[in-house]
């Protein structure tokens, strides 16, 4: 599955929109995935997942940077998000089926703050482009 | 049976309540069929179907749309009691539609969505995890009848 042209411009345009609050997308589609599926909580014992902690706004920025890695990439994604597939490999080990999870909770929360650009078209391509993401950070799983 | 709490109900029934289901189906049907393009094998007789915007115009898409967002304003009357509720149809989509009960939950999370654009702010995290407890519930009680 590959990106089209037109697929690429839509979410390239889009984020130059989103960038701008790419920190409070990050913790609200985190307080998303885990008030909606709270198994995802499994994987961060180790953090305190109270809306509003630092470690949940670190955490948010930290994904949502790296979907702009991505993003900025876009004609190389395998590439630009090599290091962090293998993290997602070796260490993390998250289930290969959260991370669909995440994908549509950032799509809630893109769909929420950017209605009138969130069109079926949008949401297509979006939605693509995230599975796309995640099959990068599965490939190296085994 | 799935039990929901006073809030998630009060959550669920007051976004429904503000909703116009027969435009909203139409547009939770169409983007099914634009997002998941894989989705139009049940929709042959539909007629064009060929883009986005030949989607979300066709009348038929619209048409069945109201008819699966009406029938889904049954399971909020009995959010206590879905599987009862939707066993005929659970039936009916086994035997005669032969959908396979994926699609119902790739429907209910274009639902969600769609309630995220029409409500933005107001599709708080609390009330879309209600919603999506409802979404998976339902798709769960038109599963439930498979053989």
């Amino acid at each position: 599955m590959s990106l089209t042209k037109t697929e690429r411009t839509i979410i390239v345009s889009m984020w130059a929109k989103i960038s701008t609050q790419a920190d409070t997308i990050g913790t609200e589609t985190l307080e998303r995935l885990f008030l909606s599926y709270p198994q995802t909580k499994t994987y961060f014992p180790h953090f305190d997942l109270h809306p509003g902690s630092a470690q949940l706004r670190a955490h948010g920025s930290k994904v949502v940077a790296a979907v702009g890695d991505a993003v900025k990439s876009i004609d190389s994604i395998g590439a630009a998000l090599s290091k962090l597939s293998e993290l997602h490999a070796y260490v993390l080990r998250v289930d290969p089926v959260n991370f669909k999870l995440l994908s549509h909770c950032l799509l809630v929360t893109l769909a929420a703050r950017f209605p009138s650009d969130f069109t079926a078209e949008a949401h297509a391509a979006w939605d693509k482009f995230l599975s796309v993401v995640s099959s990068v950070l599965t490939e190296k799983y085994r | 049976m799935v039990h929901f709490t006073a809030e998630e109900k009060a959550a669920i029934t007051s976004l429904w309540g503000k909703m116009n289901v027969e435009e909203a189906g139409g547009e939770a049907l169409g983007r099914l069929l634009v997002v998941y393009p894989w989705t139009q094998r049940f929709f042959d007789n539909f007629g064009n179907l060929s883009s986005p915007s030949a989607i979300l115009g066709n009348p038929k898409v619209k048409a069945h749309g109201k008819k699966v967002l009406t029938s889904f304003g049954d399971a909020i009357k009995n959010m206590d009691n879905l599987k009862t509720t939707f066993a005929k149809l659970s039936e009916l989509h086994c035997d005669k539609l032969h959908v396979d009960p994926e699609n119902f939950r790739l429907l209910g999370n274009v639902m969600v969505i769609i309630l995220a654009t029409h409500f933005g702010k107001e599709f708080t995290p609390e009330v879309q995890a209600a919603w999506q407890k409802l979404v998976s519930a339902v798709a769960i009680a038109l599963g439930h009848k498979y053989h």
